[in-house]
């Protein structure tokens, strides 16, 4: 078919989706050729991970009009990594997604940041329009999920607003399946509001680790659980040490020796210790082009979007379901915020010593963020120090002497018998403040 | 399409059809059979023969005491011990039946928790999650019946080896097996003593392997009759097929020309009425409706941004004349469908064609291996909401 009429153009294709009106469209949709020039110049997303998805994800994004791209990850890359091209074992696997997609695609801009995300500022994650996550841990979700969120205020009737909201689209993938789910903080479920989807992770019961095993795996198990704290005490153990993992290994032979359990091999020491699910290129690729025509759909409204979760499942068949799921009015995380009442006489560390003990927080170490400015922070030792005086501050002035207004906790918290790093949303309300505040002060600074 | 679909199917040749239009897609699988041995369902019940079991498991059932004094001992009886010897002491007061009514399985539950003699008995939880297996039926699926009694099961010359070994299953089924299978072999974890665990896992391989020489001998005397060398057909691959034979699948595909001068109309009538299919059905019509109006005007509707309403309109009429051709003359399609499609103009977004390609990649990889159960239908991807959906057309 001969496109007679206009000429070739990079952008022939997105055109037809952006310049033109329709009406199964986004509620702010604006077609024109203004729209696919301000995603092109000034749209910025940041892919979080550069693994399968991550990369898949870069690839899509950059070929769907977006020039402006960031991505993280903090580990290298190893030979048993899918996709990679052998020379580059060894090094950061966000520099390389960077340089290789930016190698396809002409005139797209990737800056890639070798780092762990919990190592950015706030700020950093804020300067993004929208946030594509290609994790595979619920760990590292939910600390974006966290951040994100916390950038989320509400109005006086409790409804979020709109330019403080930063969406998200979280992809995940495990074998033959997968899922794509559009979080808009305020609006949709928020990972934690859905974080009963997660069925816990599978244990073996610790006598039959001692006593009865049955298997190979039982046996790896109880050389990496029991034994090694046994032998090795305090050191912890180190997954990706090689001279820990093959400790693992020879205990978990002699064990099954000495039980008549066959089964037990290198590779699998390394899969049950690390928890590994094998990884197939097809459902990734799946999975982030559903992500990234969710960012292309949000960013620029050409599309209704995804209402708001997408399964996926290869193995037998094809099956694939959309399931709207609605938010957690009380959610910890995307909500108003957990309403803490305070005396203006609160001091800064009663204030941190209170928090450990609150039902729902149960957040040890806290460093505290009112809008700008850290209040307190637990590390490093010269911030630490820095900040030490504040300690025995009131709260209410270190925080302008408003009534009330929005703080940013991070600790670690207790979850499900576990510690885990925690950014949480707070409402702080003082009693017995005077109520004629200005209202222009009052929003953090 | 049809005209590369019968000369593929001439020639044997599997195809996957994939299309990226605008927010839409398709993928299709077009084979004239695909058999399936290793099929690795993501469930499966175990092949633990609770309720049927044969005389080696009997007897080593016999040797464990359930009343055994010792505590540790006691809460170590692997559950396929407590359950074939209780589903034995059920059936001997119940004219030789198995628990069959709702009262009756309720009865037996209670019975097997009556023989608990603390609450932190592990073995006895897993026995009554598993009571189910007792009341299970005896015998093979009838899915792997239909596979038995399919026309190709009778062998001839020109039978492909999974035919052969099909055919061995039936006779197997009919003779030593009893209505059942050859034996899975492989038993799930569960709560248990390592010597009784191991004894037991031992004594489920070795029926395994004895079903297997059977099956071994039927196959071979098959390949004799029907003209070829018995060893034709290699060991690993028959012990493969009788881990996997009630786990086996034959998929058929009709010819897309089938599909195109039959249609399924009260299936398409269906869909086009159903609130969750009726988008991606609406896309499968249009996305025909666009080749007629291709074929028409020598160009795809909207691909020019000059005579939108015009190409909107005439779009309208092709998939009504389409949808009248399908036997759908009452079906209505939405007009917001036929304005995007129009809007979309023929454009291949990578991010569809990356999704569609992966779907499509990964059907491949499965009719290649010959693993995994490829997609039953035509998929229609829907990029607007994501309702995509197979259709059985």
């Amino acid at each position: 078919m001969a496109d007679l009429e206009a000429p070739q153009s990079k952008t022939r294709d997105l055109d037809k989706l952006l310049l033109r009106a329709g009406n199964l469209v986004g509620p702010d949709f604006y077609p024109g050729a203004e729209l696919r020039d301000d995603i092109r110049d000034y749209v910025r997303v940041l892919v979080v991970g550069a693994g399968g998805l991550g990369c898949e994800l870069l690839k899509d994004l950059a070929l769907s009009g977006f020039r402006n791209l960031d991505v993280i990850d903090m580990d290298r890359i190893e030979v048993t990594n899918l996709n990679r091209q052998l020379e580059d074992v060894g090094k950061p696997k966000a520099e390389v997604a960077a340089k290789r997609v930016m190698e396809r695609v002409s005139g797209v801009e990737i800056v890639p940041h070798f780092s762990r995300i919990e190592d950015k500022e706030l700020d950093f994650y804020n300067d993004f329009n929208i946030i594509a996550l290609g994790l595979d841990s619920i760990e590292a979700r939910r600390y974006i999920n966290g951040v994100a969120c916390g950038f989320l205020e509400y109005d006086e009737d409790d409804t979020p607003r709109r330019e403080t909201i930063k969406p998200m689209v979280d992809g995940g993938t495990e074998g033959f399946k997968g899922h794509a789910r559009v979080i808009v903080p305020g609006v949709t479920p928020c990972f934690e509001c859905t974080i009963w989807l997660f069925p816990p992770q599978v244990k073996f019961p610790l006598c039959t680790l001692a006593e009865t095993p049955r298997n190979a795996a039982h046996c790896i198990e109880y050389a990496h659980l029991i034994k090694w704290p046994e032998v090795h005490g305090g050191k912890s153990f180190d997954p990706d040490e090689p001279e820990h993992m093959k400790w693992v290994y020879d205990e978990a032979i002699k064990r099954a020796e000495l039980f008549g359990i066959p089964g037990v091999t290198y590779s699998l020491t390394q899969g049950v210790v690390k928890n590994i699910i094998p990884a197939i290129a097809s459902t990734n690729a799946i999975i982030s082009a559903a992500c990234a025509l969710e960012t292309l759909k949000i960013v620029s409204g050409c599309s209704k979007t995804l209402a708001n979760y997408l399964t996926y499942n290869g193995g037998e068949g094809l099956h694939t379901k959309v399931t709207e799921f609605v938010r957690d009015q009380d959610c910890l995380v995307c909500g108003p915020g957990i309403l803490i009442e305070l005396d203006t006489s609160i001091t800064l560390q009663k204030f941190i010593d209170m928090l450990e003990e609150h039902p729902k927080l149960l957040l040890s170490k806290a460093s505290v963020k009112h809008g700008k400015d850290s209040l307190y922070m637990q590390a490093p030792p010269v911030l630490e120090e820095m900040h030490r005086p504040n300690l025995s501050k009131p709260l209410y002035d270190l925080m302008g002497r408003v009534q009330k207004d929005t703080v940013h906790v991070f600790g670690t918290a207790l979850k499900n018998e576990e510690k885990q790093s925690s950014l949480t949303k707070l409402r702080v309300v003082f009693k017995g403040a005077d109520g004629v505040t200005d209202m222009d002060t009052a929003i953090g600074a | 399409m049809v005209k590369l679909d019968r000369i593929c199917r001439e020639a044997d040749v599997k195809v996957v059809f994939v299309r990226s239009y605008g927010l839409v897609g398709l993928v299709r699988v077009s084979v004239q059979e695909h058999t399936i041995i290793d099929s690795k369902p993501d469930h499966f019940l175990d092949d633990l023969r609770l309720n049927n079991p044969w005389p080696e498991l009997y007897s080593f059932v016999e040797t464990i005491d359930l009343n055994v004094s010792d505590h540790v001992a006691h809460k170590h009886i692997p559950y396929v011990v407590i359950l074939v010897k209780m589903a034995d002491e059920w059936t001997k007061s119940h004219s030789g039946n198995l628990p069959s009514t709702r009262e009756e399985k309720k009865e037996f539950k209670d019975f097997v928790k009556s023989k608990m003699i603390s609450m932190d008995e592990d073995n006895y939880k897993e026995a009554i999650e598993a009571a189910f297996k007792v009341f299970a039926p005896r015998g093979i699926s009838s899915e792997i019946q239909q596979i038995c009694n399919d026309t190709c099961a009778e062998p001839s010359s020109n039978s492909s080896d999974f035919w052969v070994m099909v055919a061995a299953l039936k006779e197997f089924v009919s003779n030593e097996g009893d209505g059942e299978a050859p034996l899975e072999g492989s038993i799930p974890d569960m709560t248990s003593s390592t010597e009784h665990y191991i004894n037991l896992q031992k004594i489920y391989l070795a029926k395994a392997e004895a079903d297997f020489l059977v099956m071994e001998k039927r196959v071979k005397n098959i390949l004799k009759r029907i003209g070829r060398d018995p060893s034709s057909i290699s060991k690993p691959t028959i012990k493969s097929f009788c881990k996997n034979a009630r786990k086996l699948k034959v998929c058929r595909y009709r010819t897309v020309e089938d599909e195109f001068s039959n249609p399924s109309v009260t299936e398409i009538q269906k869909c086009l009425a159903d609130e969750d299919y009726s988008g991606a059905m609406g896309f499968y019509v249009l996305l025909r409706a666009v080749d007629r109006f291709t074929a028409n005007y020598n160009k795809f509707p909207g691909q020019f941004d000059g005579g939108m309403d015009e190409d909107i309109s005439r779009l309208k009429t092709t998939a009504l004349s389409l949808l009248a051709d399908l036997g759908c003359n009452g079906s209505v399609l939405p007009d917001d469908l036929i304005n995007e499609m129009c809007r979309f103009g023929a454009s291949e977004l990578h991010v569809v064609a990356a999704f569609v390609g992966g779907i499509a990649s990964q059907e491949v990889i499965k009719l290649v291996t010959k693993q995994f159960v490829p997609m039953l239908g035509t998929y229609i991807f829907n990029g607007i909401d994501h309702k995509s959906q197979l259709l059985t057309l």
